[in-house]
C-alpha cells in the first residue's frame, strides 16, 4: 500500500509496451487516459455535488430540500438530467452556430482544467507544474471568454447584458485573486502547487497568512458567481443572464460548471492554504492523504455554501466597490507587509510563521479601524442629506 | 517522426491556418476568436519548447486580457459586428504574389545562415529558466533597468487612464 497511485501508473505503463507499442507513445496515450479519466470521474461527481448542495441549502433554509427520488432524495440530479436529455434541442434564431455551442464547453473545460495540477495525494497528480499558479489563473481566464461567448453568439440583448456584467464581475474580482495567489507563492519560494503543498509541512499557510486566505475566498467565490455575488443572473432584471438562449443539457452544461466550480474552489483553497492532503500519516500511506484533502475541500465547500445559504445579494455597484475599493487595495498592502515580513524574517522556522501572523494581526486591526470610521462618515452624510430633504420638503410645503 | 513531432506540425497547421483566418473572416468578432486559437497554438509551441513560464503568461495575459479586451471593444462598436462585405478586392493575386516573393526571398536568406541548420540543443530535464528569468530581471547588470522603466511606463500609463476616466469636477464644467 505504499504508493498506490504509482503502482497503477506503471501497470498501465507495462501493459501498453507489453502490447508492442513505443514508451513515448504509451507515456503520452498514459497522459491523455489520464486526463479523460479526471474529467469523467468529476463530471460523474457533479450528481453527488449538486444533489449535496441542494440538501444543505434547502436545509439553510429551512426545509428539506429534493426528497423524492431515492433515498434522501439522492438520485433527483439524474431525474435531472435524464429531463434535460429528453428536451427538445431549441437552436434560437440569428445565433452565431459554432460559438453558440462551444461555449458551454469551454465554460466547462476551464473548470475541469484546472484540477490538471492540483495534487490530490502524494505522488497522486496531474501533472507538477512549476507555474501551477499562474496555470490556474490561465484556465479560468478561458472560463471567462466561454462567457463572453455564450452571451454575444446568442443574439439576445439580455444574454448580452448579462455577459457584460458577468465579464465586469469576474475580470474585476480576477485581481485580488491573483494578487492573493501571490501570498502562498512567496511564502512556498515556488509557483508549482506540489511545492506550495509540500511547504506547508510544518504549518498551513492560513495562519500564516489569515487575511490573504479570507481575501482568497471572497474573491473565488465572486469569480464563481454565487451569492452574495450572483449578479451574473438576474430574474427580475436581465431576464436570467448570458445562458437565457440556452436549454437542454448545454444549459446543464454552464449549470454543471457553477457546481463543479464550487467545489473547485473548495479544493484549490485547501491545497493553497489547508495543506492540500497533509495530515497524520499522510506521508506513509497515500490513500489517507487522497482522505484529508477531500475532508478538506468538503469543509472549505461547506463553508461557501453556508455563505450562499446566508447572506443577501450585493447590488452591482456595491459589488465593484467592494472590489475596486477595498478588496484590491487591501490585496495589494498584504502582498506588499508580507513581502517584507516574510523576507526580514527569513529561515527562521517558527518565529517566521509568528512574525507573519503579528503582521497579519495589525492589518486586520487597521481595516477594522479604516471601515469603522468609513461607516461614521457614511451614516453621518447619509443624516445630513435626510435632514436637507426633510428642511426642502417642509419649506416647499 | 515521434509523437512530439506529430503534435509540433499538427500545433503549427492549426495556428497558420487561424492566422489566415484572423484577416479573411468576414466578421469582426470571429476574426478576434480566430486570433485566440492561434495565441493559444503559439502556447501550445512553448509548451513543446519547455518553455512553460512563457506559455503561461502567453495565455493569461494574451488570452485573458488582451484578448478579452478585443472581442469587448468589437462587441461594443455595433455596425462593424454586422459588417458584412467581401474581404479582398479584384488585386488580391497582386498582393499573394508579393508575399510568396517576400517569403522566399526570406527563406532564401535564412537559409543560408549556419544556425537555420544547425541540430537543437537537448533540452535540459529540469526547468531552470523560469528562475534565471526571475533573477535576471532583478539583476544589476542584466536587465534590471528595462524591467523598472517598462513597470513606471505601465504606472503611468495607468494613472493616464484613470486621469482620461474622471467625471469632470462640477467647476470645470461651468467653464465650458
Amino acid at each position: 500500500m505504499g504508493d498506490p497511485f504509482g503502482l497503477i501508473g506503471r501497470w498501465f505503463m507495462d501493459l501498453l509496451t507489453g502490447w508492442g507499442m513505443e514508451s513515448s507513445a504509451a507515456l503520452t496515450l498514459l497522459r491523455f487516459l489520464g486526463a479523460g479519466v479526471m474529467a469523467i470521474v468529476l463530471l460523474f461527481a457533479c450528481f453527488f455535488l449538486i444533489v449535496a448542495e441542494r440538501k444543505m441549502l434547502g436545509r439553510f433554509q429551512d426545509r428539506y430540500g429534493p426528497n423524492r427520488i431515492g433515498p434522501f432524495g439522492i438520485f433527483q440530479t439524474i431525474a435531472d438530467f435524464v429531463k434535460l436529455i429528453g428536451k427538445e434541442i431549441v437552436v434560437p434564431a440569428g445565433i452565431d452556430k459554432p460559438l453558440y455551442w462551444l461555449a458551454p464547453l469551454l465554460v466547462v473545460m476551464s473548470i475541469i482544467g484546472m484540477w490538471a495540477v492540483v495534487p490530490l495525494a502524494p505522488g497522486f497528480r496531474g501533472t507538477d507544474l512549476n507555474v501551477g499558479v499562474l496555470y490556474l489563473v490561465s484556465v479560468g481566464a478561458i472560463g471567462t471568454l466561454g462567457i463572453i461567448m455564450a452571451g454575444w453568439s446568442s443574439n439576445n440583448k439580455f444574454a448580452m447584458l448579462g455577459a457584460f456584467r458577468a465579464v465586469a464581475q469576474l475580470v474585476s474580482y480576477e485581481i485580488p485573486m491573483v494578487l492573493m495567489l501571490l501570498v502562498p507563492t512567496m511564502l512556498s519560494g515556488t509557483m508549482g502547487v506540489v511545492g506550495i503543498v509540500e511547504a506547508q509541512s510544518e504549518m498551513w499557510f492560513i495562519v500564516a497568512a489569515p487575511l490573504a486566505a479570507l481575501v482568497y475566498l471572497i474573491s473565488s467565490i465572486a469569480e464563481n458567481g454565487r451569492a452574495p455575488f450572483d449578479l451574473t443572473e438576474g430574474e427580475s432584471e436581465i431576464v436570467a443572464g448570458f445562458n437565457v438562449e440556452y436549454g437542454g443539457l448545454a444549459f446543464g452544461m454552464f449549470y454543471v460548471g457553477d457546481f463543479l466550480h464550487a467545489f473547485t474552489v473548495g479544493a484549490l483553497f485547501s491545497t493553497l492554504f489547508l495543506g492540500g492532503w497533509r495530515g497524520p500519516g499522510a506521508e506513509q500511506y497515500p490513500l489517507l492523504g487522497l482522505f484529508y484533502f477531500f475532508l478538506k475541500t468538503i469543509a472549505v465547500w461547506f463553508v461557501t455554501v453556508w455563505i450562499r445559504g446566508s447572506f443577501p445579494r450585493v447590488r452591482i455597484d456595491q459589488l465593484l466597490a467592494l472590489n475596486w475599493k477595498f478588496l484590491t487595495p487591501l490585496a495589494l498592502l498584504i502582498v506588499a507587509v508580507t513581502a517584507v515580513v516574510n523576507k526580514l524574517a527569513v529561515e527562521q522556522g517558527w518565529s517566521r510563521i509568528l512574525a507573519l501572523l503579528a503582521a497579519n494581526v495589525v492589518m486586520a486591526a487597521g481595516v477594522w479601524g479604516a471601515l469603522a470610521l468609513h461607516g461614521r462618515t457614511v451614516r453621518r452624510r447619509e443624516e445630513e442629506l435626510r435632514a436637507g430633504a426633510a428642511v426642502s420638503a417642509s419649506a416647499a410645503r | 517522426m515521434s509523437v512530439l513531432q506529430i503534435i509540433f506540425l499538427v500545433t503549427g497547421f492549426v495556428t497558420l491556418l487561424a492566422g489566415v483566418m484572423v484577416v479573411a473572416s468576414p466578421k469582426l468578432v470571429h476574426a478576434a476568436l480566430w486570433l485566440i486559437v492561434s495565441l493559444a497554438g503559439v502556447a501550445v509551441l512553448f509548451v513543446l519548447l519547455n518553455a512553460n513560464f512563457l506559455a503561461v503568461v502567453q495565455v493569461v495575459v494574451y488570452i485573458g486580457a488582451i484578448a478579452i479586451l478585443i472581442i469587448f471593444t468589437v462587441m461594443l462598436t455595433r455596425r462593424v459586428m454586422a459588417d458584412s462585405g467581401p474581404t479582398h478586392n479584384r488585386t488580391w493575386w497582386v498582393a499573394l504574389l508579393s508575399a510568396v516573393v517576400l517569403l522566399g526571398g526570406l527563406l532564401a536568406l535564412i537559409w543560408q545562415h549556419p544556425a537555420f541548420q544547425a541540430v537543437p540543443a537537448e533540452l535540459a530535464a529540469a526547468d531552470t529558466s523560469l528562475t534565471v528569468l526571475g533573477t535576471s530581471l532583478v539583476d544589476v547588470n542584466r536587465y534590471l533597468v528595462p524591467f523598472e522603466v517598462a513597470s513606471v511606463l505601465l504606472l503611468a500609463a495607468l494613472i493616464g487612464a484613470i486621469a482620461v476616466a474622471r467625471p469632470v469636477a462640477k467647476g470645470e464644467e461651468a467653464d465650458e
